[in-house]
């Protein structure tokens, strides 16, 4: 069993992450990454976020949560107040922890009624919240209604990578540690769980708490790369696609989230110039996902670098 | 020495008295079966003892640290944290994690590092992972199943499923520990090797069992006292021999003349 965090897989990561900064790096400055490509990458990086923050509320706790939008806004919006109140990159440092604390303390309070609900139950009550959070903001007077915030671009696509990096981190630590082997247990079985020590309730919570909060850093960073936000972007319907995301790349799975997140943005953008027929095209490849991969596109697999080297070494 | 006394324990389902007005007494380091026809009420009057259910009357008192407490109303997770552990009639295991971490769940009351430890990798989560990895690899060569370690839970045989949910209880370091019908499903051959584990955990972990059971002749070798359920009411208990010899006990499973 290894005693710490520096192990040759590890580094082999650590040596991927640096090769894909620079790779992106570079194919900026070569020009192939243009302008609208950048937008498309930084889009891609937030919905990966997103996707791997609801899936480990989905895939690894079992508990159905359609209010992940909700959660987003609260780290928009407190990013686009203190972007506003600020000067530039404090502003924007300060309102990503700001968000954080909230939206940490809106699961929290939403958690404890509903988690005690299953399955639809549970969707409907967190969809309910979810529409709360946005009706709440077109009502404020700091967020400036439906009109929604203009503001200034402060977060480059390196910004965005490196805290993509951290939240990827957080929740594989969150979920191959002992918590997260608790977290599963609920979702195969929740009386077996609560019968060998599992404080259920707990658990449950924990996971939609760090889901909402690793939630709120995307809509921080997503005000701070697209300088409007407005209280409509959060409603039901981005909900409902990051949990499309989730599913196409199979719950449970984090490296399936990532996967489809990148896919469905290189879908997204080839279809952009087709708006009329995108949307049918966007069904019809997520019906066939579901026909031929009923499970999502990996299922519960986990992309491991450590299997992929093996294989390589057998395969010489 | 009792370590578990149950007093006038009945639970009530709408009209029907699913388990009524029970009396037992279960002494340190007993064998005891708990036998009667279906639908007697053996599961229900675990499910009450688990804290799965809550009693409609009567106490349930365990005897933790020396001293007898009550455990009614207290929340299952907390009753296994106060040592006791149960397995399920119909196989609950945590299917789609691999064997190893199905013992680890079981393990989780013992670990000692917090949210905070897990998420930035401090030293004392890898310490105390790899102690919880070599304590839980022990346990399960204890039950044959070493070997098997890395596979699914779900990819198990039916025989070694029933181990790896006795197993799992073990691992929550269990004084007093229920067995729901461990036997049923499987193989004469299945049912030796499960008799002698079972004896093997009773010595190696100084426990008292309760097992619910058809089997007889597993019952009748296993058990020390056998107490008798029918129709929630406990209608006879003593050593194989007189339960054997008992006219109620003949009469509930076959008829009266």
């Amino acid at each position: 069993m290894k005693k710490n965090q520096f192990t040759f897989i590890n580094l082999c990561w650590l040596v991927l992450i640096v090769f894909i900064y620079f790779l992106i790096n570079i194919l900026i400055s070569l020009g192939v990454l243009n302008a609208v490509y950048q937008t498309v990458l930084v889009t891609v990086m937030i919905n990966i976020i997103l996707a791997i923050s609801l899936n480990m509320i989905i895939g690894i706790t079992g508990q159905f949560s359609l209010g992940h939008a909700g959660f987003m806004a609260i780290g928009a919006y407190s990013a686009g107040v203190a972007l506003k109140l600020f000067s530039q990159s404090t502003g924007f440092y300060m309102g990503i922890a700001l968000g954080m604390f909230f939206s940490g303390i809106m699961a929290l309070i939403v958690a404890i009624p509903t988690l005690r609900l299953k399955g639809d139950y549970l969707a409907i009550a967190t969809l309910g919240f979810g529409e709360i959070i946005r009706i709440i903001i077109q009502n404020m007077k700091v967020t400036n209604g439906a009109a929604g915030l203009v503001l200034t671009k402060v977060a480059d696509w390196k910004i965005v990578f490196v805290f993509l990096i951290i939240s990827i981190l957080i929740i594989l630590f969150f979920s191959n540690s002992a918590i997260g082997r608790a977290c599963i247990s609920v979702r195969e079985d929740e009386i077996a769980s609560e019968t060998m020590g599992i404080n259920t309730t707990k658990y449950k919570i924990m996971a939609f708490v760090v889901g909402a909060v690793i939630a709120s850093i995307a809509g921080a960073l997503y005000a701070g790369s697209f300088y409007v936000i407005k209280p409509d972007m959060f409603s039901f319907n981005k909900s409902i696609d990051i949990l499309v995301i989730v599913v196409f790349g199979g719950m449970g799975s984090f490296t399936g989230s990532i996967l489809s997140a990148i896919i469905i943005g290189i879908i997204n953008t080839a279809l952009q110039s087709f708006a009329g027929i995108r949307t049918i095209a966007y069904g019809i490849i997520l019906v066939m996902i579901m026909i031929f991969r009923p499970k999502g596109l990996l299922g519960s697999y986990e992309f491991k670098l450590s299997k992929f080297l093996k294989g390589k070494e057998e395969n010489q | 020495m009792s370590v578990l006394v149950v007093k006038n324990l009945t639970k009530n389902f709408g009209g029907l008295s699913a388990v009524s007005n029970v009396n037992l007494e279960i002494n340190e380091n007993e064998l005891v079966g708990l036998i009667g026809p279906n639908g007697a009420g053996k599961t229900t009057f675990f499910n009450l003892l688990t804290g799965v259910y809550e009693p409609s009357e009567g106490s349930i008192e365990l005897k933790i640290n020396g001293k007898m407490k009550s455990i009614v109303k207290v929340k299952p997770y907390n009753i296994t944290k106060l040592g006791m552990a149960r397995t399920f009639q119909n196989i609950r295991l945590f299917k789609e994690l691999s064997v190893l971490d199905n013992i680890k769940v079981a393990m989780n009351k013992d670990i000692k590092y917090g949210f905070f430890s897990a998420i930035f990798r401090l030293p004392k989560f890898y310490k105390e992972e790899s102690r919880i990895h070599d304590n839980a690899i022990k346990l399960l060569e204890v039950v044959g199943l070493g070997e098997k370690r890395n596979e699914l839970a779900k990819n198990l045989p039916y025989g070694e499923q029933r181990k790896l949910e006795i197993a799992r209880a073990l691992a929550t370091n269990p004084t007093v520990l229920f067995l729901d019908e461990p036997a049923a499903g499987m193989n004469p051959q299945e049912t030796n090797e499960l008799t002698s584990l079972i004896n093997k955990i009773k010595k190696d972990f100084n426990l008292t069992i309760i097992l619910i059971e058809h089997d007889m002749s597993l019952v009748m070798t296993l058990c020390e006292r056998i107490f008798v359920l029918d129709y929630g009411k406990l209608i006879a208990k003593g050593t194989p021999e007189e339960i054997k010899n008992n006219k109620r006990v003949v009469e509930a499973y076959l008829g009266e003349d």
